[in-house]
């Protein structure tokens, strides 16, 4: 059984997403069961996965026992590793937490919502633990349609938005499959470490075809990963989803991305080769403009969930940045600002949509006094906030402290003035909500532009808190950040330093 | 001229019928009309592989008594994966159909300008 796990994280959440419908027929709430159970056993497979991938050194698995190059291999080292533990463990807290904004659909909704919702996750898990280039463009578009159908599901404005995602991500991941094709055409291969290998010598020479497939290839997960200035389908996308599903797209998906293009540039690219250095950089400029127009445009929206989209695309700059550095304590931060980014706005979009369960609202106008209604959740608010900010000891200061010392390494001062005038506007907008939240107080009059619909859902959903099985994800995220801060040293030299390139250099 | 046409013609085919797909995306204000440019798009894609494993006389390869030397085959395995992006074009289509008749039916138009109107009077 254990020689299986590689395949039995992808294949058992799969096969439940294709039984969803059908289950939901007989009984929602064993559908509900058997998802929960799923993605847990998903977890169990990506703990040991990573736990021999550890121990016993990279974990390669042979579908149908074809040797690689010509099989498909998946391909366990300590980096796919963690990311597929971070996947499946935010996966199932997520799903825990829809539940209560189901509760009123119909069987058929919450079959399919729970089928789209588990392809997702097979997706994003088939992304990163895949050891060929051609079944990641699969598991990309299983992915992205589950997504694009995921986030239609939140009402008319966001079906525009996903109409509008499908085009943009399409065009990405044309793009990303044109580069296989040139891959494939140079080499006459498709497995990742085959490439790698015939590759590098291939791009030292600076080879035209090459130099496009990589430049085809950055594009396509740039857009993907809503990099700078490609991040235009990002916000509407995040902003008027479902919050059932959210959290989980915004945690991981563009993490995802971002792990295959670090795939692609450290692993199979080699980053010093060629003309990787300069495609690098221009990915730096990119991104350190991002991350300061995406912040000054977080801080002009009202509505909470548009803020955190703006965010993410400031954050997610973080990450590329820290690719751009390209040393190691850069890599050490942009692959810890990849778990720390995705426990913290998971956490941060957990408690957006727990705000609107309970008040039926979303703009940061009307998070007066919400504190004293949800203390709980508004705490891990504020803990996930301090942490986007950078406040040690939690989770955000770290990764941007190795972000600092990597710049500082290559003398790039730039890069670091960027990242401390970035965390002075996180602040700006973190803070407004926090004074929102636990200074202002609600206005005792009658609120004339409250909707009705707003009045029937706060009466609906009275009470001193969330309900146990949507506070629960929101304290165990919570909880994560604090436990990534605190626990950064052990994480980075136990677990990290083998992720990187080269087993730590 | 003639080598020409046996030789990159058809690339550039391929990348002039890739470029119309942003071009429809970015500039036509039909929302269907962006679809198709995205077909297009991925249609161009399925071509280059197609082209990448011809070979000129090159032969179907199936097995038959008497093979033949591989170099008389033309190379299956980019039709095999275009099978799959094939398959993977449908789904995109299909979903976007159906992203597109929910909005006609709640905004009743699918003209990008008209629709955004509506959407913030909303």
């Amino acid at each position: 059984m254990k020689e299986q796990l590689p395949a039995l994280l992808i294949v058992v959440p799969l096969v439940t997403a294709l039984l969803s419908p059908l289950v939901a027929y007989f009984s929602t709430r064993l559908l509900r069961g058997l998802h929960l159970t799923a993605l847990a056993t998903s977890f169990a497979c990506a703990v040991g996965t990573l736990i021999h991938a550890l121990t016993e050194g990279t974990w390669h698995y042979r579908f149908g026992d074809w040797a690689p190059p010509w099989g498909i291999e998946y391909v366990i080292d300590p980096l796919s590793g963690v990311m597929a533990v971070l996947i499946s463990l935010i996966s199932v807290l997520v799903l825990l937490y829809a539940g209560p904004f189901l509760a009123e659909e119909g069987w058929l909704k919450k079959g399919i919502y729970y089928a789209l919702y588990t392809l997702l996750t097979t997706g994003l898990l088939g992304m990163v633990i895949t050891g060929d280039v051609f079944n990641l463009y699969v598991f990309l578009e299983i992915s992205s349609l589950a997504a694009y159908a995921l986030i239609a599901s939140g009402g008319y404005k966001a079906t525009v938005a996903a109409f509008r995602y499908v085009l943009i991500g399409t065009i990405g991941a044309s793009l990303y499959l044109l580069g296989v094709g040139y891959l494939y055409a140079v080499t006459g291969s498709l497995n990742m470490a085959d490439l790698a290998e015939k590759l590098q010598p291939l791009l030292a020479a600076n080879s035209q075809a090459v130099l496009i497939a990589v430049l085809l290839i950055m594009v396509g997960m740039g857009i993907k990963m809503a990099l700078f200035p490609l991040h235009g389908w990002l916000p509407d996308a995040y902003t008027y989803t479902s919050p059932a599903a959210i959290p989980f797209i915004s945690g991981v998906m563009t993490k995802v991305m971002i792990y295959v293009l670090l795939r692609y540039c450290f692993f199979i690219f080699g980053a010093m080769n060629g003309v990787l250095p300069a495609v690098l950089e221009i990915v730096g400029w990119l991104a350190a403009a991002g991350i300061i127009l995406a912040s000054v445009m977080a801080i002009a929206q009202t509505d909470f969930r548009r803020m955190l989209a703006y965010s993410s695309v400031a954050q997610i700059g973080y990450i590329a940045l820290g690719m751009a550095i390209g040393n190691y304590y850069g890599l050490i931060g942009a692959v810890l600002h990849i778990l720390n980014h995705a426990v913290m706005k998971s956490c941060l979009f957990l408690v957006a949509g727990g705000v609107k369960w309970k008040t039926g609202e979303h703009a940061i106008a009307k998070y007066a006094e919400i504190s004293r209604r949800m203390p709980v959740t508004m705490g891990v608010f504020l803990l996930g906030a301090l942490s986007m900010i950078g406040i040690p000891p939690t989770a955000g200061f770290f990764s941007k402290w190795y972000l600092i010392l990597g710049a500082l390494d290559n003398q790039q001062w730039l890069y670091i003035v960027v990242i401390i005038v970035s965390s002075l506007l996180n602040a700006v907008y973190f803070f407004r909500v926090i004074e929102q939240a636990y200074l202002r107080k609600a206005e005792g009059e009658a609120k004339p532009e409250e909707t009705l619909a707003s009045v029937e859902i706060a009466i609906k959903n009275r009470g001193p808190e969330l309900p146990y099985v949507m506070l629960v994800p929101i304290v165990v995220l919570g909880a994560g950040i604090l436990l990534l801060g605190v626990c950064n040293n052990v994480i980075v030299t136990n677990i990290l330093h083998y992720a990187l390139p080269g087993g730590g250099l | 001229m003639q080598e020409f046409f046996t030789s990159y013609f058809i690339y550039w085919v391929i990348f002039l019928l890739f470029l119309l797909g942003p071009y429809g995306i970015i500039f036509k204000n039909n929302l269907i009309k962006k679809l198709m440019a995205m077909n297009v798009m991925q249609v161009a894609v399925i071509l280059f592989f197609l082209v990448l494993g011809q070979k000129m006389g090159g032969e179907i390869p199936v097995e038959v008594p008497g093979l033949l030397g591989a170099g008389h085959y033309i190379n299956p395995l980019p039709h095999a994966l275009m099978l799959t992006a094939i398959v993977v074009s449908l789904a995109t289509t299909g979903v976007s159909l159906a992203l597109l008749l929910l909005v006609q039916k709640h905004y009743g138009v699918l003209e990008e300008d008209e629709l955004l109107r509506r959407m913030n009077e909303r």
